[in-house]
């Protein structure tokens, strides 16, 4: 987000899932839509069989490439790479979008277009296995349509230099006039059911709830008006940050809620190792999770069946959650137990209900102030909803960008950190599966799933396969600079020669044993987990 | 807009819409069997014959677009013994077991056979018989409950892009299969069986946990991926028993696997109930009261010793708004720091 | 004298099923043998030729010299040999192998106009069509007419689909015309299902390029640039030869870009069909093209507004665009001057049953049913009564003796319950039982029924049961009301025409014979005597003269008696096979 943030001044997906079917290209770059956004993936199918037209980069071959006029089946941590080539084909053959650009943007300057010079087609056939004709093609499809949209996930962020990716998606959807209207739009699809509403909360070291800058005194007296307390002006540490910190010994105390990051995070051995060197690690979750296992204190948590709020969606949609069942035992609602700890820390928060909470959001960030519960009853309300006769705001940007214009960023390509060399000659992307969802606390504690969706895998290409001489079902290891683990073999024409995927749900079989903590992107400190170099051995 | 009449009442209509639809929206009932509205027209059922003026047959209103000034009447003697006629062939082909079915007081046909009362069938002979063939873990299939409205086969190809089934042989014998009745391709989202008119398909998660009248239905948002599916959770004696979507949503009303069958965690035995308390590496039972102080005297311990950033939390994206907030203000205002982040990079 | 001489062999299905493959080498060869091969081979030229119509008398050989033609009936190959050396080269026929009158009352109440050129030309060789004036409606039409005009000649004509329902052929084209869309789409309809009917068959066997013409023409008026035949795979020389007239027609450059360099693109495929009756009916044949499963869609919209991928679309039966030629080669008023005021032209029918001379004929429209019976078809077999005449095929209907001065044309034939349909006639007698018949078509109807809706999946199948009960004696009172409730309700709500036609047989049979029906109910007896659950075989003593014959045919053992003295049938072994009675030469066992 932290990419979107830069360009436009707000970070979330600028139009709505609904807006897909009215579109007339989409662009898919490194998104398993179909897996991943089950729901997202109908919307396209739909609006493929309205006529829209589908462009999907993907270095592997991801289910919704069935329905795509064009796949560029790219190296992994090329996309730069790809996107610049396309912007270079555009360019070149003067279909940028001037009005747009003269009117609405800024940093379409020389250094921006002597950047593009060198990301001729055929240089980027090199560096990303994409023909140049198929580029070529793609960047026409794009530009000429009249609504294009561009949809990303992990596949662009999860790299050593994903914020480069994001500005990248950002200049092809600024240089062809496709934000701020119906249909187009640049479009993160969010991984978690409330990753958005997360980070819209708050849950940022730099930002007060609304993307509200910690470090802004306006911002802080603000805040401190509102919660009377003081407050710290000093930007927060970022997850990776913090358990950096509490390796070394200066970070002390934890309390994670919700989270299983042993499993989730980069680099298993060393969150292991941080987390174990904390003076209090307070876990609170529904289930014994590997990370809850280490804590000093295990708080019993609600399920999503249990309590009610509200969730929000990646579209912005703010939607309500209801209780439906009782809690098990002695389990608390996740928000009392806060309230709770907070009582005790001498900071009372007796809010009587979860509206009690939402209400004052409202007064935090304008962008909601305009919600209530009862407005968001039928079918929620995206943000910005400012006042209590505002209908929402499907997609953003259509009378200018937060920020006043949005920005060109001139993106130079970058290889990734790890690259195959003789001792780890294979490229590691890693990602989820359509039956699991993230560390498998809850999927894997369905049996219809477990049934179908049993064991980690490696994906690996027949022709490699044969290389190493290895069938369906044969156990490997599979080693990186980092660690190894075991694996089951599962050949498939999904990834390309020299790339292998294994999913991360399973933490018997680790992916992120593998993966590396260090090398985060530079702004958004996020891992590289798309790119990990690897050598698999028949175990 | 067009004007239409129905029934002779003068509506107003859009142009594109269908006669079923156009009735739908001004609450005029005609019966069907194998519309959705979210499908193609299929016109297969038979049971939504409308007549309209001037035209010499009975045409279905769900594959029939309004057209300027159209006549249209729903319902008469002919039509409602038309309708009477195939609900009857299809009751005459139908194992009849409400008694024991997981559909009963859900099920479309036997709200038909109700709606016409009938008790007795004219009809009698063969009926399609089946060896159940029960392979997959998701979803119970009866094929002698199958009506052939092919809302399975629509679903499965139109929405969800699979196609892992069709209809395969022809007339009385016609069945829905995957292809060459082999190997089934399936996404396991389970739009087929929420669009299952009768008992020919259900969640194998929801068997023998409490039929329609039993249960109390609740609102809520899928707690997996980002896009926020509307959920229906279908509650019955303190559990989850089914889940099911609206169709007036983000989502449709469609589901993903996880969405429409992964909910059976809820109740998992696994789940934790008590708080917990290391001891000598061992966690033993604590009650709130002590859970609580403890943590809060070891954080006010650590605040005064180290400072309030040596502390950091780390919130979650499964959780609430709501519990996001309160979070981040406990850690902000409560603590003191801004070391907290939550795991939107994973 | 150099003579002229050209011999004809009929190679139609019937032809090649009765040898004409072997006949016609054997005529090579024998010509060849004879040595008159320098002599007359300049002019002795041998044709395929494709039906003829009189399949009954297979192999049929017309043989030419200096234009007296003679014609041979039943030829077999080592029966060639006899023909060269006493015809070609003595000059005198072999008069008994040669047609009877017969063979000349069944041609002579005929008017062919369709079938005009079936059996004169080659069907292998374009030029043999154009030599008899082929494609010159072609020429006129692209160089002299307009699409409207072109439109309006077939409006004048009067010509209606000969599928089936009768719709006029120019008042569809003229929809077409007007329907808007990028492209437009012609589908010749050749997938011939009903049970018997080989009409189509033979046209496409017979004058492929008749077929191609009328397309040619139909494509140029409603601005196809795409057309389709979709034809039964169960037609292996039909669709050969249709390959081969597409292939000979694009070398000639009446397919393909620019025909006749005019400002006309026309391509055809060919598409085969699965055999699946279904598949006949229009938007069934759009899906199968599609390459969807071969089930109809509501209508409307229509074909001709939205069909083949969902473009305008016209779907025409083969003899429907095989009228196209002619008519547009002699005028509107020429075809319009035959048949009756509702129904012009002619009518090609298949003629089967209990009828003598069985074959494929082409009739003016309006003629009685009992000249097409009597005169043309020459009368029933072994002298037996009429009782009916089906028409239409399994969405036809039964007309019985009595009304056999019903004239053949759309209206008449509605009138009295039954319709044209695509051809089939299939001629029945007194040994024939009405049930029996109501049944077979039911049969028929429901195993090719698709499945797709309710009335016809589950209705047909329970229409079936109720007929297949009371011609097992298992009939109740109240079934014959049952049948003709369910019956009504079958036709009106199903989908598409093969459930909205599916009941008539058991309608029109009830209408006529509801006597049958209730001999067969209350009386559990089969007044045909063709139910074989309902009949009782037993020996008349008094006529039996013990010849042993009947025991030893009995498959059972249930007839046992002494040389010469009278036998006994023991009821409970009986299986009602019929085969004492077969070949009792004494009438001595009764079938009651």
């Amino acid at each position: 987000m932290a990419g979107l943030a830069t360009v436009f001044g707000s970070g979330a997906m600028t139009n709505s899932i609904a807006e897909i079917e009215k579109t007339d290209v989409m662009f898919v770059i490194g998104s398993n839509t179909k897996e991943n956004h089950p729901i997202v993936a109908l919307r396209m199918i739909k609006a493929k069989k309205k006529g829209a037209k589908l462009i999907i980069a993907d270095p592997r071959r991801v289910p919704l490439v069935r329905f795509a006029d064009i796949w560029m089946q790219h190296r992994p941590g090329t996309d730069v790479m790809l996107l610049n080539a396309m912007m270079h084909v555009i360019m070149k053959e003067g279909l940028v979008d001037k009005d747009f650009i003269a009117s609405m943007t800024e940093g379409y300057d020389e250094a921006f277009k002597k950047n593009l010079e060198d990301f001729t087609p055929e240089a980027a056939e090199k560096v990303t296995g994409v023909p140049k004709d198929t580029i070529i093609k793609a960047a026409r499809m794009y530009v000429e349509a009249d609504k294009a949209g561009i949809y990303y996930t992990m596949g662009i962020t999860q790299h050593s230099h994903g914020t480069d990716n994001v500005f990248s998606v950002a200049n092809l959807a600024l240089m062809t006039g496709n934000l701020g209207k119906e249909g187009g739009g640049v479009n993160p699809l969010r991984g978690q059911n409330n990753v958005q509403g997360a980070t819209d909360m708050g849950c940022i070291p730099n930002n007060y709830p609304g993307y509200q800058g910690v470090s802004l005194p306006a911002m802080k007296e603000k805040f401190e008006e509102l919660w009377k307390a003081k407050l710290s002006d000093k930007v927060g540490m970022t997850a990776p940050d913090m358990l950096a910190a509490a390796e070394k010994g200066a970070l002390k105390a934890m309390y994670i809620m919700g989270e299983n990051p042993v499993v989730s995070d980069p680099d298993m051995t060393h969150t292991i190792k941080a987390l174990k060197a904390l003076d209090l690690l307070v876990v609170q979750d529904i289930f014994m999770t590997e990370t809850a296992a280490l804590a000093h204190v295990v708080l019993p948590a609600s399920s999503f069946a249990e309590k009610s709020g509200t969730f929000t969606n990646t579209e912005r949609r703010v939607q309500r959650v209801r209780a439906a069942t009782n809690l098990p035992g002695q389990a608390m609602e996740d928000s009392r137990i806060i309230m709770e700890l907070s009582k005790r820390m001498n900071y009372p928060m007796p809010y009587q209900s979860s509206e009690e909470v939402f209400q004052e959001i409202g007064r935090a960030w304008p962008a909601m102030a305009g919600m209530s519960y009862s407005r968001l009853d039928a079918s929620g309300l995206q943000w910005p909803c400012p006042t209590r006769e505002h209908p929402g705001t499907p997609h953003l940007f259509s009378g200018g960008f937060p920020r006043g214009k949005g920005r060109f960023t001139t993106v130079k390509y970058l290889p990734s950190l790890e690259q195959v060399d003789k001792e780890f000659p294979f490229l590691l992307t890693t990602g989820r599966l359509l039956f699991q969802y993230h560390t498998g606390g809850m999927t894997r504690r369905v049996k219809p799933i477990d049934a179908v969706s049993h064991e980690s895998y490696i994906e690996i290409n027949p022709e490699d396969a044969g290389m190493l001489s290895l069938k369906d079902g044969t156990p490997v290891k599979v080693t990186s600079r980092r660690g190894s683990i075991t694996v089951k073999t599962k050949i498939s024409k999904r990834p390309k020669k020299g790339v292998v995927f294994i999913p991360f749900h399973f933490h018997e079989a680790a992916a992120n044993m593998l993966t590396s903590g260090t090398g985060l992107d530079p702004v958004a400190k996020i891992p590289s987990f798309k790119v990990s170099t690897v050598r698999i051995e028949k175990a | 807009m067009i004007k239409i009449i129905i029934n002779g009442k003068q509506i107003k209509v859009q142009p594109d819409t269908t006669i079923l639809d156009a009735a739908r929206r001004n609450d005029i009932y005609i019966p069907t069997i194998c519309d959705d509205p979210r499908l193609e027209p299929y016109g297969g059922c038979r049971l939504c014959l409308v007549q309209i003026k001037g035209m010499p047959r009975l045409v279905s209103a769900c594959t029939t677009p309004v057209t300027e000034g159209m006549e249209v009447e729903t319902t008469n003697d002919q039509i409602e013994r038309q309708r009477r006629t195939i609900v009857e062939l299809l009751l005459s082909d139908h194992p009849n077991d409400c008694m024991v079915c997981e559909k009963a007081g859900d099920c479309t046909l036997q709200e038909l056979a109700y709606f016409y009362d009938l008790r007795a069938n004219r009809f009698y002979g063969e009926r399609r018989q089946y060896t159940k063939k029960d392979l997959n873990p998701f979803i119970q299939r009866d094929m002698e409950k199958c009506i052939l409205c092919g809302k399975c086969v629509r679903v499965c190809e139109e929405v969800q892009g699979v196609g892992a089934i069709d209809i395969s042989s022809r007339g009385f014998t016609a069945k829905v299969t995957p292809p060459f009745e082999k190997d089934l391709d399936c996404e396991f989202c389970g739009q087929c069986v929420s669009l299952c008119p009768t008992g020919a398909l259900m969640g194998k998660e929801a068997l023998g946990r409490g039929r329609q009248k039993d249960v109390r239905k609740v609102e809520t948002i899928c707690p997996y991926c980002g896009c926020g599916c509307n959920l229906t959770l279908h509650v019955n004696r303190d559990e989850v028993v089914s889940v099911s979507s609206r169709p007036d949503t983000v989502n449709e009303g469609w589901l993903c696997v996880k969405g429409r069958f992964g909910y059976n965690f809820i109740k998992s035995p696994d789940r934790l109930k008590t708080p917990l308390i290391k001891k000598d590496g061992v966690f033993v039972e604590a009650s709130w009261d002590e859970a609580f102080q403890y943590v809060a005297d070891r954080l006010i311990a650590i605040k005064e010793k180290n400072g309030p950033d040596a502390i950091a939390g780390l919130s979650s994206a499964r959780c609430t708004n709501e519990e996001n907030y309160l979070f981040q203000k406990f850690i902000r205002a409560g603590i003191g720091t801004n070391n907290v982040d939550h795991c939107a990079r994973y | 004298m150099k003579k002229d001489i050209s011999i004809k062999v009929c190679m139609g299905t019937g032809g090649i099923a009765a040898g004409g493959v072997e006949v016609m080498s054997s005529f090579e060869k024998a010509l060849a043998g004879a040595g008159i091969k320098a002599a007359v081979q300049k002019n002795c030229s041998m044709h395929k030729v494709g039906c003829r119509g009189f399949c009954a008398r297979d192999v049929l050989v017309d043989v030419t010299i200096n234009g007296t033609k003679a014609t041979y009936q039943y030829i077999k190959a080592d029966m060639v040999e006899r023909i060269v050396a006493d015809h070609i080269v003595g000059g005198a026929p072999v008069d008994e192998w040669l047609v009877k009158d017969d063979y000349h009352t069944f041609h002579d109440k005929q008017v062919k106009v369709v079938l005009s050129d079936c059996g004169e030309v080659d069907p292998e060789d374009i030029d043999s069509y154009i030599s008899r004036g082929g494609y010159e409606a072609t020429k006129k039409v692209l160089t002299t007419m307009t699409p409207q005009e072109t439109i309006d000649v077939i409006k004048a004509s009067g010509l209606r689909g000969r599928g089936g329902a009768g719709f006029p052929t120019g008042v569809k084209w003229d929809m077409a015309i007007k329907a808007p869309g990028p492209v437009k789409y012609l589908i010749c309809n050749a997938d011939e299902g009903d049970p018997g009917a080989f009409m189509d068959r033979s046209v496409v066997e017979g004058n492929p390029h008749a077929v191609l013409e009328g397309m040619i023409i139909g494509a140029y008026a409603i601005g196809a640039p795409y057309g389709y035949v979709y034809i039964r795979a169960e037609y292996p020389l039909a669709v050969e030869r249709l390959h081969l007239a597409i292939k000979q027609a694009k070398e000639r450059g009446f397919l393909g870009k620019k025909i006749l360099g005019k400002d006309l693109d026309f391509d055809i495929k060919v598409k085969l069909g699965a055999g699946a009756f279904v598949c006949g009916e229009e938007t069934a044949l759009i899906a199968s093209i599609e390459g969807k499963r071969g089930q109809p869609r509501a209508k409307p919209p229509f074909p001709v507004q939205k069909g083949l991928w969902g473009y305008p679309t016209i779907i025409n039966n083969v003899e429907t665009l095989a009228n196209v030629p002619y008519i547009m080669r002699k005028g509107a008023a020429w075809y319009a001057g035959m048949g009756t005021e509702k129904s012009k032209g002619t009518k090609v029918f298949a003629l089967t049953g209990k009828i003598l001379n069985s074959g494929l004929i082409e009739v003016p429209m309006g003629i009685p049913l009992k000249e097409v019976i009597y005169d043309i078809g020459g009368g029933i077999e072994g002298g037996r009564k009429l009782k009916a005449v089906q028409t239409g095929g399994p969405s036809g209907g039964c007309i019985p003796s009595s009304m056999a001065d019903t004239t053949l044309d759309y209206e008449s034939l509605g009138k009295v319950g039954s319709i044209m349909g695509s051809g089939g006639m299939v001629v029945l007698d007194e040994t024939d039982c009405m049930v029996n018949i109501a049944k077979y078509f039911l049969e028929f109807t429901k195993s090719e029924s698709c499945g797709k809706c309710i009335p016809c999946r589950v209705g047909t199948k329970r229409l079936l049961e109720i007929l297949t009960r009371i011609t097992e004696g298992k009939g109740r009172e109240g079934d014959i009301d049952l049948l003709e409730t369910l019956s009504s309700d079958v036709k009106t709500s199903s989908l598409c025409g093969l459930g909205q036609s599916a009941p008539n047989p058991v309608l029109s049979t009830i209408r006529y014979y509801r006597d049958e029906y209730e001999a067969h109910i209350r009386d559990k007896r089969c007044p045909a005597g063709v139910c074989k659950d309902l009949l009782t075989y037993s020996i008349i003593a008094e006529a039996c003269k013990g010849c042993t014959a009947c025991t030893r045919v009995c498959p059972t053992g249930a007839i046992t008696g002494e040389k010469k003295k009278p036998h006994v049938l023991n009821q409970d072994l009986c299986i009602k096979c019929g085969a004492c009675f077969e070949t009792c030469k004494f009438k001595a066992i009764r079938k009651v």
